[in-house]
């Protein structure tokens, strides 16, 4: 750790033991967050997700491919992020560094874990010919959490996509004229908190994932199940303080959740 | 909904492996087994093999990664293509890239990287067959790797999964299991500090359920820890009575 940055440790952490932040807000509160849907024409579903100044993008693509051999009946669904190098000046062009992919595997566990789609209804032949769903999630503005507004624009893009109706005659797949929305039956919302000095704060922003000693992010169902978690950072958690973040996190879950579905 | 023959919990509560939902699998642990590695461990738990390695701290390559305060842990956690039912590539998958990441992660925090400024620590995980868990039998196997190589720790590292398999809590899953289970928790532990190092889950528990599910995992990381240590005094009781001969 670098004399700046443990500079700002100790101040960072010094506010958070009064229960304040750089940027004013409290332990438990997120940045503000806009959700904007269908901002890609050509994409089935798209989302913009502004959390604070972290901008997410994400696009659906539908294609029709072949199953897996284990799951003959399911459509697949697969999740890729970028971390553009616009966006960040430590991101590097390149193949998907371990950050990208972490990154892309816990917005996926969320999405699969909560069977977010039915993924059941995208089979249009058995073995042979099911509907894949590829979620890409572009990152265009690095401000910290990337997890949580990944994961809320991820959702947000699968709300809005709208596919092609497929019909299956002789063994060809004819697509219809019409469209239909994907079979989507739970909303997934994930929630990050950084832990700094043995204090933990919501949401972090890009200094304080800068300062933490680790994170820990816990995707929570519409029904309050737990379905995915990952701990971050190269520090330690206590038993109490999972059992903190668990409980926080289903309240702000359903916060968050209202900006997605509304119902 | 799991089909009838599908049970993996019997009428006497018993798994498909005769085990009990609290007990954990078999297991077998060595240090200090390669010739070339500053320091090893393998660990046999159930069908799992596997055999961490461990080298330095040394100079970095390449050298511009060389951090000026601490020492650079990297660590690979790769399977073999035969460890699996279905061949497995040996390039990297995206699982491997991302467990070689928290494996990392569940070791640094144990480890005085800052006595070693500008060298690396090149910790190699290899799984030679995998029967579930693997990442966290991955763990306590580097621990003990870690410590054989005389690199100062502030405490070893343990790790166990849990899991809810035909609706139960049960510890320590098999592929099996955790394949056809719903919900799987492996967690890691510094036993002295009750510190967490790694924690992740996938599946769906409620709130209760996953917290049984720590304690579950916690009390199988103990129980591992048991046979961490005596593994590792044994490897020092075989070099003295190696030097009184």
């Amino acid at each position: 750790m670098s004399m700046v940055v443990r500079v700002k440790q100790r101040q960072i952490a010094q506010l958070m033991s009064k229960g304040k932040r750089l940027d004013g807000r409290g332990l438990n509160d997120y940045r503000e967050i806009k959700v904007e849907m269908g901002v890609i024409e050509k994409a089935e579903g798209s989302a913009r997700v502004l959390l604070g100044k972290t901008e997410v993008l994400v696009g659906v693509k539908i294609e029709i491919g072949e199953p897996f051999p284990d799951t003959p009946n399911e459509g697949v669904l697969t999740v890729n992020a970028e971390l553009v190098p616009l966006a960040s000046p430590s991101f590097e062009p390149g193949p998907p560094d371990e950050k990208a992919i972490e990154l892309a595997r816990v917005v996926d566990r969320g999405l699969r874990e909560a069977k977010t789609i039915n993924i059941e209804k995208l089979c249009l032949e058995p073995g042979k010919k099911v509907i894949v769903v590829f979620i890409d999630v572009y990152v265009l503005n690095h401000d910290g959490n990337l997890i949580d507004a990944s994961a809320i624009a991820a959702l947000a893009a699968l709300v809005n996509t709208k596919m092609p109706k497929y019909e299956v005659e002789d063994g060809q797949v004819k697509v219809k004229s019409s469209y239909t929305p994907l079979p989507v039956q739970n909303y997934p919302i994930a929630v990050t908190f950084a832990k700094i000095n043995d204090k933990l704060a919501v949401d972090p922003w890009l200094e304080e994932e800068q300062v933490m000693d680790a994170r820990l992010t816990i995707a929570i169902e519409k029904d309050g199940k737990i379905c995915a978690i990952q701990k971050g950072g190269t520090g330690y958690l206590t038993r109490e303080q999972i059992s903190e973040v668990a409980k926080m996190a289903k309240e702000k879950a359903s916060e968050i959740r209202k900006l997605v579905v509304k119902e | 909904m799991p089909k009838a023959e599908e049970k993996l919990i019997d009428k006497e509560g018993l798994r498909i492996d005769g085990r009990k939902t609290n007990e954990l699998r078999a297991t077998k642990i060595g240090v200090g087994v390669l010739g070339n590695a500053d320091g090893s461990a393998y660990i046999e738990q159930g069908k799992n093999k596997i055999l961490a390695g461990v080298y330095g701290p040394h100079e970095v390559h390449p050298k511009h990664l060389a951090l000026p305060d601490r020492s650079l842990l990297r660590c690979r956690y790769h399977m073999a293509p035969f460890s699996v039912e279905e061949r497995k590539s040996p390039a990297p998958s995206r699982r491997e890239h991302e467990i070689s990441k928290v494996i990392r992660e569940s070791l640094e925090p144990a480890i005085f990287l800052e006595y070693y400024p500008r060298t690396s620590i090149d910790l190699f995980i290899e799984v030679l067959q995998a029967d579930g868990g693997t990442r966290c039998a991955g763990v306590t196997a580097a621990s003990l790797a870690l410590a054989d190589a005389g690199i100062p720790m502030r405490d070893l590292i343990v790790a166990c999964a849990s899991g809810k398999i035909d609706g139960q809590l049960a510890v320590d899953l098999s592929d099996a299991e955790d394949k056809k289970g719903e919900a799987d928790v492996p967690v890691a532990l510094m036993p002295n500090l009750n510190a967490i190092t790694l924690l992740q889950m996938d599946g769906q528990l409620t709130l209760e359920e996953f917290e049984n599910a720590i304690e579950l995992s916690l009390e199988g990381c103990k129980q591992l820890y048991a046979m961490q240590k005596e593994a590792l005094k044994s490897k020092y009781a075989t070099v003295k009575e190696e030097v009184e001969e």
